[in-house]
């Protein structure tokens, strides 16, 4: 198998698999270990640096870290990266002099972002301490976007929100806010150097079966009527809701109507449970708040009196797979009906766009989405560049944020006359962690503990008051004892094959058996033939050169290794090193010159 | 320095016939120097422990004194053990053989522990032919007090400062076949593929097994100069492969007719040795075995593998016509069997 070359930033930045799957690649093990240190103001920083919105994320994030952390490979459940995340924002100290500076003198370009979400703050945020001035545009009266209209206040406070959208309006973006843009071409003609579209996807989809329009008056479009409820132009709804539709929306908005006044308030789903979008912990979440999760249920009709909503009927389905892994809904035969006081329908949401003209040179594909390019999120109007949600259809708030940051290098080297998609290579350090004989500057001992259940207010409080926030986020002795969790992966095991003597103290010494010496060999020969098989093939193998002695290679599996550094400390000959590896996404104007890597 | 190995294993690590993992044949973390070839010898006794597999607790590990006799610490947590004077581990291991054979005995020793101050000890319990396995790590040196040459260092050998060892070497393999040793092995730390079959096959023997494993000093002994270095041992090596076949598995390799020898154990499990490299001789003609050794001795190699078996002879507990039981099992009616027998020995004697 050809050597490993770990020259290669991708590889190792891949064995940090909470950072690898994270949209924005935020440095996970690094602000863990700041918490472990309780230097919570140093965490948050580098999450805002990163993902620009620390303590909202670490209360709505989607999370894909978590799935990829390798602790639920090893173990059972991964670290609680996210409630981390929230526990550096809860206990962070003063940010003064932490911001980055905002030129006074501008550098002469205008750009305007429409839309006030997660991707254009981004923008703004990226490109504002680069000496830009930057209008923005939103038709609601504060910035935030869906984090302010469709995520309920429970979850994420207010005041959180106001805080870290503050952050970057405060560096002096000039604000245009409920101003609705209802041209493009009238934002081009105002002589913008760029324009970053990034309004979401505000149309939820409806329903279109017998008595939608009859029974209208009590259904609602899910992230329709929770912005209603987020801007209190709804207080109430009927005793029996049925909320229609599986995924995080629909989780909102039941979780809303048992606020408002829902009392028997249930979520009814087409496919089955383990293939609904909602994340595993907001299902739980609504289950624990007494909301019955019904499966395999398609909606037939509404049923309505008089011009009054009664109920709602379904036909029972069954889930069958074809030879080739297609999934069917297949009818049973039998229906049921539900009575009901008022229907919520969160089924999906897609981006429009009635305010772009055709003729405006931006280009619409499939769908009436536009075509965007998916590095540079240029659209066909080299001026015009999409992100988040608008560019390439609804994701969640870390995605928008990252595809920000690249929209925002893609419009600083559009504004400077340079090639987009020569775009700068990540910042990358590797750097040993060796103290002496054997001792690390990281914690390298392993924690047992299981992960820490993130605690509750009392549902008695938070079910009577919409505004009560939840989770009451993590302590900081528990916050501590979580951060223990972390196995350091951005820790590396380094391996210098030159000045391995084959004593096998490491092969011994490795708790996971994850190091072995033997003949060379093809990947799939190697892969199963190791001490353990490594059968996970999403990771990779470390493979080194021959080795001086007996020409063996030297072949890791980096599937569950606990990077304890054990292999390092045992090593007569220092061949293995434990060594910090820092990856850091290159921002808007961070290098001056584009890197080959 | 981390004194505790992670509790985390591979989650998809092996099970043995009996139901363990390689886990329960691990003891607490080294305290070794890093690189130290007995670690290695340690991880080897685990393998063939877990791999043959014996029970943990029907182990009992014994030692003297020395970097090697710290070993038992590191290894087979989960099983019986006892540290002993130094040099007096044969004693300690004859009394508990003696007083429980349903155990399985495993000693280990060192160069300075066998070969100087327990000589003596040694060549008694080799020709009492005492069913164990007797493991010498050697490295040629007293690493425990600074690396001074042992009686096992090969004349001419250099020391860490640089001063060559003018004494001539004791060959214990030679020695244990001179004493009539039924089981004679010699290996090298840093060749698994022959140590673990070879420990197999000692802890299948039913007699004295005697494994004589060279095992690199890593802060003493692995310099330029010395013939105990990793590298120079690898350099000189002529290693003969090993195969061990335990008693449950059929055998399924295939090999070239007249290439392997197959050797039965008495527990019918299977030592398959390969004559290709170097395996030339009838290894149950002890006058051979003593042949071989001195003729790669004096082309300067060294040769590993399995050098000699005697399938046959009786060992110690046979010789005596002991109790099969243990003694601890026996009870009061067994011990005192009362006059009727007493009287029936007497009139014998008269």
């Amino acid at each position: 198998m050809k050597p490993t070359d770990i020259g290669n930033a991708e590889y190792f930045h891949k064995v940090v698999d909470c950072q690898y799957a994270c949209p924005a690649h935020t440095p996970v093990p690094e602000y863990i270990r700041m918490i472990s240190a309780e230097r919570y103001t140093d965490a948050y920083m580098v999450n805002w640096e990163s993902n620009v919105f620390p303590g909202i994320l670490g209360r709505t994030c989607d999370r894909p870290c978590e799935p990829a952390c390798r602790r639920g490979r090893v173990e059972d459940a991964p670290v609680a990266i996210c409630r981390l995340k929230r526990a550096a924002a809860d206990n962070k100290g003063s940010l003064e002099g932490l911001m980055p500076k905002i030129p006074r003198r501008k550098n002469g370009k205008n750009i305007a972002l429409v839309g006030a979400g997660p991707a254009s703050l981004t923008v703004a945020r990226d490109l504002m301490p680069l000496g830009y001035k930057i209008d923005i545009y939103d038709d609601q009266g504060k910035g935030g976007g869906m984090m302010r209209s469709q995520i309920p206040v429970f979850r994420l406070p207010p005041a959180v929100l106001d805080e870290e959208v503050g952050y970057i309006l405060d560096m002096g973006v000039t604000t245009h806010f409920n101003t609705r843009v209802e041209s493009l071409r009238s934002v081009l003609a105002d002589d913008y150097d760029a324009v970053f579209v990034g309004t979401g996807a505000p149309r939820g989809s409806d329903l279109d079966i017998p008595g939608r329009q009859e029974a209208a008056a009590r259904i609602h479009v899910g992230i329709d009527w929770l912005s209603s409820v987020a801007f209190e132009h709804v207080e109430s709804i009927g005793k029996r809701v049925i909320v229609l539709g599986g995924g995080n929306t629909a989780m909102d908005c039941c979780r809303t109507a048992r606020r408002l006044g829902g009392e028997d308030v249930k979520v009814i789903v087409r496919s089955e449970f383990s293939k609904m979008k909602a994340s595993p912990w907001e299902k739980e979440d609504a289950m624990a708040e007494g909301i019955p999760i019904l499966n395999n249920h398609v909606p037939r009709a509404f049923l309505h009196e008089n011009g009054k909503l009664t109920g709602m009927s379904f036909d029972l389905v069954e889930v069958r797979y074809d030879d080739t892994g297609r999934r069917s809904l297949v009818p049973t035969g039998e229906a049921v009906e539900f009575p009901c006081d008022a229907v919520l329908i969160a089924i999906g949401q897609e981006n429009a766009f009635p305010w772009i003209e055709r003729d405006v040179g931006v280009e619409f594909g499939k769908w009436s989405v536009p075509v965007v390019d998916p590095r540079t999120y240029q659209s066909t109007n080299p001026k015009v560049f999409f992100g988040g949600d608008a560019a390439l259809g609804p994701k969640n708030i870390i995605t928008a944020v990252a595809h920000g940051h690249q929209a925002a290098i893609s419009i600083d080297l559009f504004c400077r006359g340079q090639n987009l998609h020569d775009r700068p290579g990540p910042g990358v350090t590797l750097i040993s962690q060796k103290m002496g004989m054997h001792e690390w500057s990281y914690d390298n001992g392993v924690s047992d503990d299981y992960r820490f259940k993130v605690p509750h207010a009392d549902p008695a409080l938070t079910l009577k008051n919409r505004k009560l926030e939840v989770e009451l986020g993590f302590d900081t002795r528990t916050a501590l004892a979580e951060a223990q969790r972390c196995l350091n992966c951005d820790v590396q095991t380094v391996f210098t094959a030159a000045t391995c003597i084959e004593c096998d103290a490491c092969v011994d010494i490795c708790p996971v058996d994850c190091i072995n010496f033997t003949p060379d060999a093809e990947e799939s020969v190697l892969r199963s033939s190791l001490r353990a098989p490594a059968t996970n093939h999403e990771q990779d193998l470390y493979v080194s050169g021959p080795l001086i002695q007996t020409a063996r290679v030297m072949v890791k599996d980096e599937n569950v290794c606990l990077h304890c550094g054990l292999c390092a400390e045992r090593c007569p000959t220092g061949a293995w090193d434990m060594q910090k590896f820092l990856y850091n996404v290159t921002k808007a104007g961070q290098a001056c010159a584009p890197s080959k890597r | 320095m981390t004194y505790q190995r992670p509790n985390f294993r591979h989650p998809e690590a092996p099970v043995n016939t009996l139901g363990f993992t390689r886990r329960d044949y691990e003891g607490s973390i080294s305290t070794l120097c890093a690189g130290c070839g007995h670690d290695s010898i340690s991880a080897a006794i685990i393998e063939a422990c877990f791999g043959l597999p014996v029970a943990p607790h029907r182990i009992a590990k014994l030692s003297g004194i020395g970097c090697s006799s710290k070993t038992p610490a590191y290894f087979l947590g989960r099983s019986h053990g006892f540290n002993s004077v130094h040099g007096r581990m044969p004693s300690v291991a004859t009394g508990a053989n003696l007083a429980n054979q349903d155990l399985v005995y495993i000693g280990v020793s060192g160069d300075g522990d066998s070969a100087s101050i327990g000589f003596g000890q040694f060549a008694h319990v080799v020709r009492r032919n005492l069913n164990m396995t007797y493991i010498v790590e050697n490295n040629g040196c007293y690493g425990l007090t600074k690396g001074q040459d042992s009686a096992t260092a090969d004349r001419g050998s250099k020391s860490k400062k640089g001063s060559a060892n003018p004494y001539e070497a004791i060959d214990l393999a030679s020695v244990a076949l001179q004493l009539g040793a039924t089981f004679v092995a010699r290996s090298f730390s840093g060749d698994r593929e022959q140590l673990v079959p070879l420990i197999k096959a000692a802890l299948s023997h039913s007699g004295f097994a005697f494994l004589d494993v060279m095992s690199p000093c890593v802060t003493f002994n692995n310099h330029e100069g010395s013939t105990k270095s990793y590298i120079h041992v690898r350099d000189h090596l002529d290693a003969a492969p090993v195969d061990f076949v335990p008693v449950r598995d059929e055998i399924r390799a295939s090999y070239a007719e007249g290439m392997t020898t197959e050797v039965r154990m008495h527990d019918g499990s299977v030592v398959r040795l390969h004559k290709d490299s170097g395996q030339v001789y009838n290894i149950e003609d002890r006058q051979a075995a003593l042949r071989a050794i001195a003729e790669h001795d004096e082309a300067g190699r060294t040769l590993t593998g399995l050098l000699y078996i005697d399938r046959d002879a009786p060992d110690l507990h046979k010789v005596l016509g002991t109790s099969r039981r243990p003694l601890n099992s026996l009870k009061e009616k067994d011990l005192c069997p009362g006059s009727k027998v007493l009287d029936s020995i007497n009139a014998g004697l008269r």
